[in-house]
């Protein structure tokens, strides 16, 4: 393969890692603003807090990622953007609501911030439910049939508790006191939905694809794939496990959302291994998509530049905020 | 309707709600840069009341800095879609030049914001005086850069050059030729004088409200003064580029110039036309007030300099109509604005910078003027917008050419959706501003001391300082 030839398969790494970046990060905020209606109005003001420093970069990678689509592979945007057309606009208008309520709920009136607390958590929530179906329709290649949709629907439902346990996971991490112990809870209580959710995508995408269902059961492979489900079990049950002991309201807070993390990473690189060299599922392939190489090595330089230093701005970021968010202190 | 004008409509509606955030923030990111530096420079010095005073005005407008760029945020997400979804053509025939220039946009200048806003709001007392003045700093940097990429991009569209087209496909010959194509300095100075001026006029409007509404903060005094100064400074100079400015659309866009001044006939001393309608239908002006020859003498500095007329560009010029009254909204605020700094500035110093002072008319002027910034700002993207029309890269790739195929019942649904969705949000944004400059001063310095004890949900950074 030619320099020429292996840039597309840069950039969709490139994309597939700002997309999964994404998904983790946005993952908990999300996940935190769909637990505010179960939060008291003191401990409201503490979920926000502990993710205010980080949301908006958070979100640069959704930016990033669909850049990338737009700007690496012009071809499938449109194919792409043009499917998920109404989903889009929906997980927009969730995200705008969210992230103006975030901020208008503590500036506006005393009397306002319940409206705008809804309002938080109704954006998280049409975000997530829209980013899943998003998934769904995306992994199942567009397809039509009645099928389709019930997938689509599931995902929609599944993804939400996912972000959920990271939500809830995060809260774990960067609280104390009686609000770690009911975010433990959430966590127990989102576990199981979460884990049915991912079963259910892992039997039901191979039913949906013929391509997918070739290249995870054949022999030899699916002997060395099943490394991928396995991990992915053995970290679900940790965390489960781990919910359930003490150390997670000690030294191992930290554990549980580490662990998702990398359930997300695998399920990621599973994803991956079902679609490459596709964009769009059986109809377009990366070299179909991508544009020029002349356009996408100028970008690369600006990459290899930018990224080390976004790296090293966000590490220093989550550096400055570590810690409890209790201990929060402006003085 | 069909999908087109939808498609127009909704990208219109999606950059106009965006536009309104970043004019503020770009300025206003070095102004708190500013308020912040005075007060280090003054909190040791004798006169505390002074260092009181900025910052206090570091606190709350820092926090109307939090909203306006959170808004930014939301609705720029949006706008990384527009592109997409509203003309797909777009990328695929010019995405070789479009792509690098978006893509550096987001790997330089978005990250850079993002990545520092947190310490910025929320970083006091966590990292240093200096690390935390250097992330203010870098905040304001990006959203500039942000301005230059994406003005890069703009400007190419309007003046396109460094560029080749080998089989219908477009190619880069210099990026240096792409990003410094002819129109780009004078949009680039354009749209930062904007910013400052917008955020000028809303630093004195604001302050000016708080002294009319009598809750007597500290800080309004002080940041009417700044924004007075900012603003008499700038009027002028932003009048000198924009006529320079329009110099170079003449020599580049000329059909855009005949619609901005209502030329229909190639003319030689052509009139400058304070009012008139033009009537696309009858291709004439009705209701015509004329200055004799001026508008030649504006644009090619000779009395009796050719102007081309819109006849000379069949099928290939904008609607008159909306550019020529856009652009006299943007040149009358220009005037207004002119007129009510200088005034302004020359009768608050003679007050001994005392708002009390100040005839109340004035200050209501001053407040009045608040969002005049909007106005010029929305109006100016107008001109240069529509002015483009029928191309979306001017001369070379028609609009229709570029939209979506998705269905135009969807883009009117998704419109209809957004613009209920901006509405509200231009409704709240405006009632909190309100309601935040209308809290005493006690209840800002009670709020300040509670947060520092209670940390919980703090947007923006309050600290307390020994001794203060
Ligand atoms: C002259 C300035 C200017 C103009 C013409 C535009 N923007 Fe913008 N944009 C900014 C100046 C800006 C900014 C100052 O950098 C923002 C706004 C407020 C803010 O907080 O950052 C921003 C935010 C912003 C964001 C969020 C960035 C983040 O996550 O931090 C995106 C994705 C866009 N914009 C995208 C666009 C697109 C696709 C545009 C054109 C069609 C556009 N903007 C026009
Ligand atoms: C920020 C202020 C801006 C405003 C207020 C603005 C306004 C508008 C308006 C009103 C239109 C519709 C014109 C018409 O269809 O008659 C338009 C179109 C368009 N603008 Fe802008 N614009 C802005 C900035 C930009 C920037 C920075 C870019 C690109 C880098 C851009 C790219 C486009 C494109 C691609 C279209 C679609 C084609 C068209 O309908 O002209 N705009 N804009
Ligand atoms: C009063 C004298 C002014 C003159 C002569 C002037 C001139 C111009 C011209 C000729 C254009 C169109 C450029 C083109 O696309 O060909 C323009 C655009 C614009 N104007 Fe002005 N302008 C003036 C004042 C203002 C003021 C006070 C503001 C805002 C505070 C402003 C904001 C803008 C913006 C945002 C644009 C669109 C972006 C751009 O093309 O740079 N202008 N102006």
């Amino acid at each position: 393969m030619s320099f020429d030839q292996a840039l597309p398969v840069i950039f969709m790494a490139l994309m597939g890692a700002s997309m999964l970046i994404y998904v983790v990060s946005d993952g908990y905020d999300l996940g935190v603003g769909m637990l505010m209606h179960r939060a008291t109005d003191a401990e409201k003001d503490i979920l926000v807090a502990s993710i205010g420093p980080f949301w908006d970069a958070n979100e640069t990678w959704l930016v990033l990622g669909v850049g990338i689509l737009l700007v690496a592979f012009p071809k499938a945007h449109g194919l792409v953007l043009g499917e998920l057309y109404l989903p889009v606009v929906l997980m927009l208008i969730g995200l705008t609501l969210r992230g103006a309520a975030f901020d208008f709920r503590v500036k506006a009136k005393d009397t306002h911030k319940r409206t705008w607390d809804h309002l938080f958590f109704a954006g998280s929530t049409l975000a997530s439910v829209a980013q899943g179906w998003m998934l769904g329709r995306y992994v199942s290649g567009f397809g039509s049939g009645w099928n389709y949709p019930l997938f689509a629907g599931a995902i929609a439902l599944a993804l939400p508790m996912a972000y959920v346990l990271m939500g809830a996971t995060w809260l774990v991490m960067k609280t104390d006191g009686e609000l770690q112990q009911k975010a433990v809870h959430w966590a127990r209580i989102a576990w199981a939905p979460m884990v049915g959710g991912l079963v259910l995508i892992s039997m039901a995408t191979p039913w949906v694809s013929a391509t997918v269902r070739e290249r995870w059961f054949t022999l030899p492979e699916i002997i060395a794939l099943m490394a991928i489900p396995l991990t992915t079990l053995l970290a679900l049950l940790a965390v489960r496990g781990l919910l359930h002991t003490r150390f997670v309201r000690g030294p191992l807070c930290w554990m549980p959302f580490v662990l998702l993390v990398v359930v997300f990473l695998l399920g990621f690189l599973g994803l991956a291994y079902s679609i490459y060299p596709y964009v769009v599922i059986d109809r377009m392939t990366i070299w179909q998509a991508a544009s020029s190489p002349a356009a996408l090595k100028v970008i690369l330089v600006g990459v290899l530049i930018a990224v080390p230093a976004i790296a090293g701005y966000t590490i220093f970021s989550y550096r400055v905020f570590r810690g409890k968010t209790g201990e929060l202190k402006y003085a | 309707m069909d999908a087109l004008i939808l498609a127009r409509v909704q990208f219109a509606a999606n950059i106009t709600f965006h536009i309104l955030f970043p004019t503020i923030s770009i300025g206003l990111g070095w102004v708190l840069l500013f308020f912040r530096w005075r007060w280090l420079r003054t909190r040791r010095g004798a006169n505390a009341l002074q260092a009181q005073g900025w910052l206090d005005a570091y606190r709350f407008w820092t926090k109307v800095f939090a909203l306006t760029f959170a808004l930014g945020v939301v609705s720029g997400i949006t706008m990384s879609f527009q592109f997409g979804t509203n003309w797909p053509g777009f990328m695929e025939r010019v995405g070789n030049i479009a792509g690098p220039l978006l893509g550096y946009e987001v790997l330089t200048a978005f990250f850079l914001e993002a990545g520092f806003l947190g310490v910025m709001l929320f970083g006091h007392g966590k990292v240093s005086e200096r690390v935390h003045l250097m992330s203010t700093a870098f905040v304001a940097f990006g959203t500039t850069l942000s301005a230059f990429w994406i003005l890069a991009l703009n400007s190419w569209m309007q003046t396109p050059a460094g560029h080749e087209i080998v089989d219908g496909v477009y190619h880069v010959k210099s990026w240096f030729d792409v990003v410094f194509n002819p129109s780009f300095p004078y949009r680039f100075s354009h749209m930062v004088l904007a910013s400052a001026l917008t955020c000028a006029f809303l630093l004195t409007g604001l302050s000016a409200w708080q002294v009319l509404s009598g809750v007597g903060q500290r800080s309004a005094p002080r940041v009417m003064r700044a924004g007075l100064t900012l603003a008499a400074v700038l009027v002028p100079l932003q009048i000198v580029v924009g006529d320079l400015h329009g110099l170079n659309t003449l020599q580049h866009q000329p059909a855009k110039i005949a619609a901005m001044e209502g030329v229909w006939q190639t003319e030689r001393g052509a009139p400058l036309l304070l009012f008139a309608i033009p009537d696309l239908a009858q291709r004439k002006n009705h209701y015509e007030i004329a200055v004799p020859k001026v508008a030649s003498l504006i644009l090619t500095h000779k009395a009796d300099g050719e102007i081309r007329g819109m006849n000379d560009f069949p099928g290939a010029h904008p609607p008159p109509l909306p550019v020529f009254f856009a652009f006299r909204i943007m040149v009358g605020t220009g005037m207004l604005m002119l007129g009510t700094s200088w005034l302004g500035w020359w009768l608050y110093r003679r007050a001994a910078w005392q708002p009390a002072r100040l005839p109340r008319p004035l200050l209501w002027l001053f407040a009045g003027m608040a969002f005049s910034g909007w106005v010029a700002t929305v109006a100016g993207w107008y001109v240069t917008e529509i002015g483009r029309q029928p191309y979306i890269v001017h001369g070379l790739v028609l609009t229709a050419d570029v939209v979506s195929a998705v269905p135009p019942s969807m883009i009117g649904l998704s419109l209809a959706l957004y613009v209920a969705l901006y509405l509200g949000l231009i409704v709240a944004y405006l009632a909190v501003l309100k309601y935040m400059a209308e809290k005493p001063e006690e209840v800002l310095q009670r709020e300040a001391v509670e947060r520092a004890v209670t940390p919980a949900g703090a947007i923006t950074a309050p600290l307390v300082e020994e001794g203060v």
